[in-house]
């Protein structure tokens, strides 16, 4: 079919007394927006393709470029908005399911925005974090209910594996396939220096990230790919994902053009073979199944490694929390809706699931309604853009947060939403040797370690501005947050209570 | 103007405590001389005291202490108590009229044991029964407060500052062998007598001079125990946090002050291998137990007195020993006055507790 | 000495390290007016040669026995005895191409004179370095070049 009924998305606007004709943006775009013209004189751009990925724009070297929303109108219509008509008009060329990257850009609410935070005046000081220790150190794993010593000063208590962080930052699992050994190897070295924990995701563990075992986290996914022991050995905690924020109930599928040798490898599959992961695990088809999966991924290791379980945030996140903890699990994943993606059906994406605010505020309690919060640890996943929403996420109750799409912008990302087409201009989510390599890990795990740091500092002033100089001070200290704009009912279930109450 | 109890009221305070390890007693006299000279740290909105080996002849009963704020209550409580308590005394505590101090409550005592049948039926231990029988009348009869309720011991504390409360209770008229005291300068509040410190469960009693930053972390956890934190100050919650370590989790006084003032990281990391591990192991399983924020606290039990201070120092509190006895205060005048050439003073020093114990048996009842 | 490496597994073939070569011996030092507005037109020492599956960029070895030096036949072409580098007295060289075609690694130029990297002494830190965006040049003391 030649004409496809969907006007393109984006228009790249040269500034011709810029450019230079250096190319530069034509040897960069894996879309092939810019050309040269037959003579080699002039640089031309075809904005058909442009996804708006900014690589052409941000590498140029005289800022001849700039990206345009492609304005073109469609009789006023809210109901039928240009979005939904084109996307039946692919649909309507295609037959198939709309597929998506990244969290849902659509305007749900985001209770971040809603929560205010506190700070101490006159009756309680505030702390100077450059002049007082200000401790973000976060350990997880699953705790005795009480110790027990010998005298104070000597403890006796059989202590479950605990997991040490030097902050509650954590870098969430995207595996080796999704993005590109230059983007999960620059995540391992930043974990290391900053010591936390990058995520195998379901990709297996490339030989070349041996050295940043004792800061991996391994995941062990429905479709078990690259599952063997030495992988479970190589960890410090073993986490089962049951679900996925942005698709909750849905698989994976990894297609065969991404599976190089090097993935193939890692995943045990053969070259070239789709990598599907079911939607559920064919071995759990309820609450006791994954008991015994916890159980033996214990005893496969020697009960050295904690077992962390990831579950979606829907709408009964609370009481699948509760028996999730109760199945063994150490520490509890949450992954709320609008966290990140390499692909997911668009309607699931966009659809399925809640927030994390919501969630996270809502299992907390009921682990604490149920007296075993204090036994396990709660991590929470699903789109932090900044360190005040880390702040209000351990406020609301959390052990640590996960991040994906704040360390893919530090190495590049710039959210065109385009993951899965593997074309990604930027060497993250591609397997292409051409891409991968713009991705050098010497520097972009400097850019990850500084995001994270600016972070951390950012996390101690605003304790410190509270006047508290722990963060297990500020875990589940729903007192220092305030919602500004909510409902009765959502203040009710985020536990806090009106600004100016 | 909401109450206290349905707000949370910060406040600053001074405090008070003396010792006599040996059991020798101590006039009520003493410690408010102290308390009192440190007047200008309250505003006159709440102050009070604890004292222990105050009722030897009803040492193996419940003292419990109650507010009634009008005769329906009493009615109500007086019920309760009879019905799931031996009663054998109940009566007004003595008082007489203060100038400063007005529109009080009405205040009754009363001692008794625990009703076995009723006990041995809800399957609790005895300490779990009266903390939840305390708990049950202060949450569910409006105007009926017991604000005392240990063995040999009592507190008295009322709306005023502590040296017209301890005129009120006429406390030169009992003698004890360990005394806390407290005054309170609350930043916002009608004055509920309930209010006043010390706060008391069973044998503990606390005073508490801070604003504690991590309050809400710190009730979340202890509330996941069947605790109900009705006050909402902070001297209700670490009076909780310490009951729930000692009397549940059975650790020694002075482990239990190492949760809620474990030292910084910083400072573990450079700690041998078995302090680093108990620090550690602490750390990790009690993280919503460490206390945060400015505080100086005294807890006094029928084991002894414990006082702690905030890891960073940001209250003060001056410790002095003489002889058998040992001194507390929020400033140094304080002890001088009732102590003026004791053998040791000092200043307290964050994350480094200390615990007088009692060295007399007096332990029933546990 | 110290010298330019080029690292071909991190070379994007971007080519700004031309473009800045190219800026940095202009006569304005700015982008645009070296590329449109000057005469002549300023060259790029360094060139990067492949494409986008495989490319890297070539700059003058400063060879310890440079062939240009000896081949030079009015003695424009010179190492500095102390700093090592390679450089063309423009007022002597005649651009007879001899350097040229004697280079084993096709690093000279000829416009009128002959034109090759002097290692941007003047700013430190060679533009090329300074300017790739992946680390694929590094400018360090590593041995070698032994031509």
């Amino acid at each position: 079919m030649s004409v496809n009924y969907i006007p393109r998305r984006f228009t790249v606007v040269r500034d011709r007394d810029l450019c230079i004709n250096c190319g530069c943006c034509v040897r960069q775009c894996s879309n092939e927006c810019h050309y040269f013209t037959d003579d080699n004189e002039k640089v031309v751009v075809n904005s058909d393709n442009c996804v708006a990925c900014h690589r052409c724009v941000d590498l140029c070297p005289t800022k001849a470029l700039r990206i345009e929303k492609y304005v073109c109108d469609y009789r006023d219509n809210a109901n039928w908005t240009p979005q939904y008509q084109q996307e039946i008009c692919r649909q309507a060329e295609t037959g198939s399911v709309l597929l998506s990257a990244m969290g849902t850009p659509k305007d749900y609410p985001i209770y971040w925005d809603k929560i205010l935070l506190n700070a101490s005046q006159v009756t309680n000081p505030s702390i100077d974090p450059l002049r007082e220790p200000m401790e973000i150190r976060t350990i997880l794993g699953r705790k005795p209910e009480k110790i027990s010593v010998e005298r104070k000063g000597k403890s006796k208590t059989d202590m479950p594996p605990q997991v040490i962080l030097e902050t509650p930052i954590m870098f969430s699992a995207m595996s080796f396939g999704s993005i590109s050994l230059n983007a999960q190897k620059s995540l391992a070295m930043a974990a290391k220096k900053l010591g936390t924990l990058f995520n195998t995701g379901e990709g297996g563990l490339h030989p070349d990230l041996l050295d940043y075992t004792d800061c991996a986290v391994v995941q062990v996914a429905s479709g078990r790919f690259g599952v063997h022991k030495k992988y479970l050995e190589n960890s410090r905690y073993i986490e089962i994902k049951i679900g996925q924020g942005a698709k909750p109930g849905i698989g994976g599928h990894l297609p065969g053009e991404k599976v190089n040798i090097e993935v193939s490898n890692a995943r045990m599959i053969p070259k070239g073979s789709d990598a599907i992961s079911p939607a559920p695990h064919h071995d759990i088809y309820s609450i006791e199944d994954l008991r015994q999966l916890i159980w033996s991924l214990k005893q496969a290791t020697d009960n050295k490694k904690p077992v962390a379980v990831k579950i979606a945030a829907v709408h009964n996140i609370a009481a699948i929390a509760s028996g999730t903890a109760r199945a063994g699990a150490d520490i509890i994943v949450i992954d709320g809706f609008r966290g990140g993606t390499g692909a997911a059906p668009t309607r699931i994406r966009d659809n399925v699931g809640i927030p994390i605010e919501l969630a996270l505020a809502a299992a907390d309690q009921r682990l604490r309604d149920e007296s075993i919060r204090s036994r396990i640890s709660l991590v929470a996943a699903g789109s932090f853009r900044c360190s005040a929403d880390i702040v209000k996420a351990i406020a609301l109750g959390a052990d640590a947060c996960y991040c994906a799409s704040a360390p893919l912008i530090a190495m590049g990302c710039h959210m065109c939403q385009t993951c899965n087409t593997g074309k990604c201009n930027w060497g993250i989510a591609t397997q292409r040797p051409e891409l991968t390599k713009r991705l050098n890990p010497e520097i972009m795990h400097k850019r990850v370690e500084n995001l994270v740091n600016a972070w951390n500092h950012e996390i101690k002033e605003i304790m410190g501005g509270m006047g508290i100089n722990s963060v297990d001070s500020l875990r589940g200290n729903r007192l220092m947050l305030r919602g500004i704009g909510l409902s009765e009912k959502e203040l009710e279930i985020l536990g806090i209570k009106h600004a100016g109450e | 103007m909401l109450k206290e109890g349905q707000v949370r009221i910060p406040s600053g305070c001074a405090i008070a405590a003396i010792i006599d390890k040996k059991g020798g007693m101590i006039n009520g006299s003493e410690i408010i001389k102290s308390i009192s000279l440190m007047h200008d740290r309250s505003n006159g909105l709440g102050g009070g005291f604890a004292a222990y080996g105050i009722y030897p002849e009803h040492k193996d009963d419940y003292a419990f202490h109650v507010f009634y704020e009008n005769k329906g209550a009493q009615q109500q409580c007086e019920e309760f108590l009879f019905k799931h308590f031996n009663i054998d005394t109940a009566e007004r505590i003595p008082t007489k009229r203060v100038n400063n101090i007005e529109n009080g409550p009405d205040i009754w005592r009363y001692f008794g044991r625990v009703n076995r049948v009723r006990m041995k039926n809800s399957r609790l231990l005895e300490a779990e029964y009266v903390v939840q029988c305390v708990t049950k009348v202060n949450a569910a009869y409006e105007g009926a407060y017991i604000f005392s309720s240990g063995k040999n011991m009592g507190c008295f504390k009322a709306v005023g500052y502590p040296e017209d409360v301890g005129e009120l209770y006429m406390l030169d008229q009992y003698d004890a062998y360990l005394w806390t005291a407290h005054g309170r300068f609350p930043t916002n509040t009608p004055g509920w007598w309930a209010g006043a410190h010390p706060f008391n469960i069973l044998d503990w009693s606390i005073v508490h001079n801070g604003e504690i930053s991590s309050y809400d972390a710190n009730r979340r956890y202890i509330e996941q125990f069947g605790y109900k934190c009705t006050m909402q100050t902070d001297t209700e919650v670490i009076t909780y946090l310490f009951d729930h370590l000692i009397r549940h989790h059975g650790l020694p006084t002075n482990v239990a002050a190492d949760v809620l003032t474990a030292p910084e990281w910083d400072e573990i990391d450079r700690m041998n291998d078995d302090e680093k591990e108990y620090f550690t192991n602490l750390r990790s399983i009690y993280s919503g137990a460490l206390v945060n924020g400015p505080f100086s606290v005294i807890l006094g039990s029928n084991k002894g007195l414990l006082a702690i201070n905030d890891r960073l120092k940001l209250r003060s509190l001056t410790a002095a020993t003489k002889e058998d006895r040992a001194y507390f205060a929020s400033e140094e005048s304080a002890i001088r006055i009732i102590c003026p050439d004791p053998d040791e003073i000092w200043s307290v020093s964050g994350a480094d507790p200390v615990f007088i114990p009692l060295e007399i048996d007096d332990k029933e009842g546990e | 000495m110290k010298k330019v490496y080029a690292k071909e597994e991190l070379c994007l073939n971007c080519r700004l390290c031309e473009v800045h070569c190219k800026t940095a011996h202009s006569r304005s030092k700015d982008i645009i007016k070296a590329y449109k507005y000057e005469d002549p037109v300023p060259v790029s020492r360094i060139s990067v040669y492949g494409d986008n599956l495989g490319s890297a960029a070539v700059s003058c070895r400063h060879c310890d026995h440079p062939k240009c030096v000896e081949a030079c036949i009015t003695g424009a072409m010179r190492k500095d005895p102390k700093t090592g580098i390679v450089s063309v007295n423009e007022s002597k060289c005649i651009g007879c191409m001899t350097c040229l075609t004697v280079c084993p690694f096709g690093c000279i130029k000829i416009e009128k004179t002959a034109i090759k990297c002097d290692l941007c002494q003047e700013d430190g830190e060679p533009a090329c370095v300074k300017n790739c965006p992946n680390g694929a040049l590094v400018y360090l003391e590593m041995g070698g070049g032994k031509a």
